[in-house]
């Protein structure tokens, strides 16, 4: 375990990379996701909005 | 038939949300499989030590860098020349997940400089080529969220894209045009690869789970795009009513 942490001292180096590739490719998803929902959300609303003013 | 009678956004809509779940899948399932291959049975470097292994993640970046750069071109570009709205709208959602591959790039690039070259960075050919193809995609970006109009919008940004390509064959050529510290490609089209076929596999299969996790986030981004820009037609206010139903 050790080992695999230090990584013959190149450790810092090595998981910096992973730590922070990792971390971007699970914030970019999330933030499309939500992008999405709200436009849903919005979506929702216009549709709403319209079909009261028909009535 | 007309040509682009799929590119409507409400067909690509639909398509696109069934293929999604396994997109996902493969990118988690490829990503797994690549890193099991580059750190439990790849060995270590002779000459480069552990450090190598940063490349698993490196080199697949910067490919999908260029690659989504020259994509994201290529669809304002189609979407400029023949008004297909769906094409715009593909390259504004490819724009921040190339911007994003850029960076970690240049990141892990630094994060393997610093050990290997003993600096951080350099401004040789290669690296500032990159770092100017992630300024073209923050402009890109700046520039279609500046102004208002979507379709001026959009041809403004094309205009940006399809020029800035020319930065794609520089990145490329840059370790054979000039005399740059980064090492030339150890991978290339013409040539048999320059490292050891595990090492070469365990990268592969990372840069097939980079492509499958580009396609997946881009194509979430688009469906959000398309629904911004759709908010009035019909069959978006039949989606939500669906919706709605089913919640």
């Amino acid at each position: 375990m050790r080992e695999l942490i230090e990584l013959g001292g190149y450790g810092t180096y090595v998981w910096g990379s992973y730590l922070v590739t990792a971390l971007i490719m699970a914030v970019e998803p999330l933030m499309a996701r939500h992008r999405q929902k709200l436009a849903l959300q919005q979506a929702a609303m216009v549709a709403d909005e319209e079909s009261e003013q028909g009535n | 038939m007309r040509l682009f009678t799929f590119a409507a956004p409400s067909r690509f809509y639909g398509l696109s949300g069934a293929l999604l779940p396994w997109l996902w899948a493969s990118a988690l399932l490829l990503a797994s499989a690549g890193l099991y291959v580059g750190f439990v049975l790849a060995p270590t470097d002779a000459t480069q030590g552990e450090a190598y292994r940063i490349i698993y993640i490196h080199v697949p970046a910067a490919w999908m860098s260029m690659v989504l750069y020259l994509a994201m071109a290529g669809w304002a570009a189609v979407g400029w020349a023949w008004n297909v709205r769906l094409a715009s709208m593909l390259a504004r959602a490819i724009a921040p997940t190339g911007a994003l591959f850029a960076f970690i790039a240049l990141w892990t690039g630094a994060l393997w400089g610093k050990p290997t070259w003993g600096t951080w960075w350099v401004w040789d050919a290669r690296l500032t080529s990159q770092l100017i193809l992630l300024f073209l995609y923050l402009g890109f970006m700046a520039l279609v969220e500046a102004i208002d109009d979507p379709k001026r919008s959009d041809q403004a940004g094309a205009l940006l894209a399809v020029i800035g390509a020319i930065n794609v064959p520089i990145i490329y050529f840059s370790v054979r045009w000039w005399n740059t510290l980064h090492q030339g490609a150890s991978v290339s089209m013409t040539a048999a690869p320059k490292m050891a076929s595990i090492m070469l596999t365990a990268m592969m299969v990372m840069t097939f789970a980079f492509w499958a996790y580009a396609f997946a986030v881009v194509f979430t981004r688009t469906r959000a795009i398309i629904l911004e820009r759709e908010q009035d037609a019909d069959w978006v206010r039949t989606l939500v009513r669906e919706e709605a139903v089913d919640a």
